[in-house]
């Protein structure tokens, strides 16, 4: 066996109550590609900001060539001759290319004698590695590939030997990726050692020779890529979570209450993060949207709900297109019938500052039996508030507490109970259940169902595989801005996280 | 990420600490005093004398402060909103031309209290209509409100002074100023009011504007706290996510605000120019609409706080000038250095203590620190 690069003995990592990483073993052979797969939130990240100083592990020890290490700082793993290359780059936009790689590393007081070591220096990279880039150029002006370059530059400047790239794929076209995997392997053959964070599959098949699988802060498995499939990945990717299954019945669903017709979204930097896409969903009915966190569905939900506009599509409410400004406002959507649960409902979903009864009326407050005139009725608003707190289990049971002193699970209870309690035609659900306890999420799921027993239309949109296939009638996956397929209820979490990878839309078109 | 802090109970939150801030900046102040070779306790004593000895001392207090609880309620009005109106100086200087327009074409043609509310409205429009451009530019343009604000100060102090020597001034006048008011444009003072209490307010011009303030104090509790504007107003100022989740309109509450927060600087000018000097002067605002932006901050942008922070600005005001008249080495800057103070312990460094008495709370009993806020790992 060839000799370790990096040795990760049993380190542990907490961050309150949430184990980000627990007893992690990690050995990274020396002159490979290593990819590191597994599902937002699985620890990847932590993991390498432990490796990288950003984090101190709570316990466990790192061996860096053989030698334990202690990397406290970015400072002392460069020294170590580790090197990060991170998601969003971290680049002075308005430097260029040579100053981003000398920022730092700047030894004299005046520039000139760093800046003329350094082209000397970058020639050589370039020479070696294939890593072409104008050392004059200012980085905003070069695309982003390009800017990543600059940064694998920064590193090996550096006198890295280990290098990290976390999600490197992720803001490039796909020929950009085929390039930059040129770069790895003449990395890797001359003699770095590469680790790459990813949870796209073909990637780890395309270029890795060792991947290791994490799952909720454990490190579930390491093979030879050679050796696997990308099937096997998939399933340790996704694992089988135990989840209590909800008992539900038959669903008898009825007519359209909203269709999405090639509907596309762009993020606010401007790239297309849905393409084209249509369904719809009937009443009586749950359609959930799965799809590894990314490739879409986030702003797919925001966009029907009227946060984000569309730049292309329309989006029919009961039949009824809905007309560019009401598509715009959620006001207008709320009297149209459509209630929204949002993903993050720290930000948006609820006020924290709030008190809870402010909240249970945030997005209704126009309703008149919440005003008199242009008052709020503050005692109605209460008297509704209770109703709820106590419909809906919320604990403490006191509708004056500010929101923030609530729990996760029962901030997302206050959420629901506002949303769910207005009878809406449509509910659109964005992960319903994220960092909530387990009493709550069964909770809330029987609540889901519910609506969809009374003949509503419910949209559900979460990263929880088991969340998806417990609750809904119909599945439709999402990768890359594009629906890739949908299945029943009955699909096995293998052929969901295959298709979750984007492995069948590869297959149809070879 | 900012740690949340524990709750704390309602008197801690804003009785003791607050108090605490303000003892910390009068002994620093007191420790100023000693420097320049004058005897701290004697200057206290002094001061609070000033401010409080007689009725017409107290008069003079409460007529300071009737400025600021204008300005200190403008800026609170537009800080729940999430705004920053740094202009409550210009929309009070501007708002005090609407009420001269007024007095000047009516002072000898209706009496006052007819003149009275025509220059409120007059007031609130002039300021509102200063606010105005900036709030279009921070919701449509995304124009930092904090900076054209400033800018509008500037613009506002040119236009005034042009008008000024210009057009307002008397014929053949020396002073950049208006003619004097005839009573018709001159505000009743409130003696009686003083009175009761068995107090004479002898020449101090506190007049019926202060009553007008408290009023403008319970409006804007009842605008916050009380109306579906209010509460749109809260929700864009905590949340701007939020707010659009809810489908407030965000252009519109910026710029309403603004309106509102410009109306009431505006009406600083009620208690100057028609209380008491009866003409409009250059610079009369001489530092008010900023003095609101402390008061704001002292008073968390609630009425219930601001009235009492603004009585304490205006006692350092009328009890400074006494303190400054009676101990010669303390000059009038020195009374802006403890002003200064103030607004550095009480406003800016508003955080400082916090966290040592939490400590000392949370150790002496658990349960009076209530739920502990959960901080989650993200």
């Amino acid at each position: 066996m060839a000799e370790a690069a990096i040795e990760l003995v049993g380190i542990n990592k907490s961050f309150g109550a949430v184990r980000a990483n627990r007893d992690i073993h990690l050995t990274v052979e020396r002159g490979t590609i290593h990819g590191i797969v597994g599902e937002n939130g699985a620890g990847k990240s932590t993991l390498m900001s432990i490796l990288y100083g950003f984090y101190q592990a709570d316990s466990g020890e790192i061996k860096v060539g053989g030698k334990p290490t202690e990397i406290k700082t970015p400072n002392e793993a460069i020294a170590a001759g580790i090197g990060m290359v991170h998601q969003h780059f971290m680049l002075v936009h308005n430097f260029s290319v040579i100053e981003n790689v000398i920022l730092g590393t700047e030894a004299e007081m005046l520039l000139k004698s760093s800046v003329a070591k350094a082209r000397a220096e970058l020639r050589r990279l370039e020479k070696e590695y294939g890593l072409e880039v104008d050392p004059d150029a200012i980085i905003e002006t070069l695309p982003v590939g390009l800017q990543q370059r600059v940064e694998i530059l920064k590193a090996l400047y550096r006198g890295a030997d280990i290098l990290i790239l976390d999600e490197p794929t992720g803001v490039l076209t796909p020929a950009e990726a085929d390039h930059l995997f040129r770069i790895l392997k003449q990395l890797k053959d001359q003699g770095k050692t590469v680790i790459l964070i990813t949870h796209k599959l073909r990637e780890i098949m395309a270029i890795t020779d060792n991947v290791s699988v994490m799952r909720q802060g454990t490190m579930v498995a390491t093979r030879k890529t050679a050796e696997t499939t990308v099937g096997e990945l998939a399933e340790l990717m996704v694992g089988r979570r135990v989840l209590l299954r909800v008992e539900k019945g038959e669903a008898t669903p009825g007519e359209y209450r909203l269709e999405i017709d090639n509907l596309s979204v762009s993020d606010t930097r401007g790239i297309p993060m849905v393409k084209g896409v249509s369904f719809g969903v009937r009443a009586g009915e749950i359609v959930g949207i799965a799809g590894v966190a990314g490739n879409g569905q986030s702003e797919l939900l925001e966009a029907i709900a009227g946060i984000r506009p569309a730049s292309a599509g329309r989006v029919l409410l009961n039949g009824k297109p809905l007309d560019t400004k009401a598509a715009a406002d959620p006001a207008q959507l709320r009297k149209l019938g459509m209630a929204h649960v949002p993903e993050d409902r720290h930000h948006v979903g609820l006020v924290l500052q709030f008190e809870e009864n402010e909240n249970s009326i945030l997005g209704y407050h126009d309703q008149g039996k919440y005003l008199s005139g242009p008052f709020l009725d503050i005692p109605a608003i209460r008297d509704d508030a209770r109703e709820k707190v106590e419909k809906y289990d919320i604990r403490p049971s006191d509708c004056r507490l500010k929101t923030a002193n609530f729990s996760g699970g029962n901030q997302q209870k206050i959420v629901l109970a506002r949303e769910m309690e207005q009878d809406p035609d449509v509910l659109i659900v964005g992960q319903p259940t994220r960092g909530v306890d387990v009493g709550a999420i069964e909770f809330i799921h029987r609540r889901l169902i519910e609506m969809r027993d009374r003949g509503k239309a419910v949209l559900l949109v979460s990263v929880e595989l088991d969340e998806i296939r417990s609750l809904s009638d119909r599945i439709l996956v999402m990768f890359d801005g594009r629906i890739v397929g949908e299945r029943g209820p009955d699909a096995t979490e293998g052929e969901l996280g295959l298709l979750m990878a984007g492995v069948e839309t590869k297959e149809a078109a070879e | 990420m900012s740690v949340p802090y524990a709750k704390l109970p309602r008197w801690v939150d804003y009785g003791l600490i607050p108090l605490i801030n303000l003892i910390v900046a009068f002994l620093v102040a007191g420790l100023v005093v000693l420097l320049v070779g004058e005897n701290p306790f004697d200057a206290a004593v002094i001061l609070v004398k000033g401010a409080f000895g007689n009725g017409e001392n107290i008069a003079y207090t409460l007529y300071y402060a009737t400025n600021f609880i204008f300005t200190g309620l403008a800026v609170a009005v537009a800080f729940h909103g999430g705004l920053f109106n740094i202009g409550g100086e210009g929309q009070a200087y501007v708002g005090g031309l609407g009420l001269s327009l007024v007095c000047l074409a009516f002072d000898s043609v209706f009496p006052w209290w007819i003149n009275f509310p025509l220059s409120i409205v007059a007031c609130a429009f002039f300021g509102a209509l200063w606010a105005l451009i900036p709030a279009y530019l921070q919701a449509k343009r995304g124009s930092h409100i904090v900076i054209t604000t400033i800018m509008f100060n500037f613009i506002a102090a040119s236009l005034m002074v042009y008008l000024l020597v210009g057009p307002l001034k008397p014929f053949a006048s020396q002073a950049p100023q208006t003619r004097d008011f005839l009573p018709g444009g001159q505000l009743p003072k409130l003696g009686w009011l003083l009175a009761i209490f068995g107090l004479d307010i002898r020449n101090a011009p506190l007049n019926v504007s202060f009553l007008l303030s408290l009023v403008a104090a319970f409006f804007v509790w009842l605008l916050v706290w009380r109306t579906k504007f209010g509460y749109e107003i809260r929700t864009m100022g905590f949340s701007p996510s939020a707010a659009r989740y809810a489908g407030i309109n965000e252009t519109r509450i910026i710029i309403v605000t603004m309106l509102i927060s410009g109306a009431l600087a505006g009406q600083m000018g009620l208690n100057t120019i028609m209380g008491d000097q009866h003409h409009m002067a250059i610079d009369f605002a001489s530092g008010a609409g900023f003095v609101g932006i402390a008061v704001a901050l002292m008073g968390r942008s609630h009425p219930v706080g601001i009235v009492p922070a603004a009585i304490l600005f205006g006692m350092l005001y009328q009890g400074g000038a006494n303190l400054s008249f009676e101990m010669p080495e303390i000059s009038r800057d020195m009374i802006v250095i403890i002003q200064g103070l103030v607004i550095l312990f009480a406003g800016a460094l508003e955080h400082m203590f916090r966290p040592t008495i939490q400590t000392i709370f949370a150790s002496l009993s658990p349960r009076s620190t209530g739920l502990p806020v959960k901080a989650e790992a993200r």
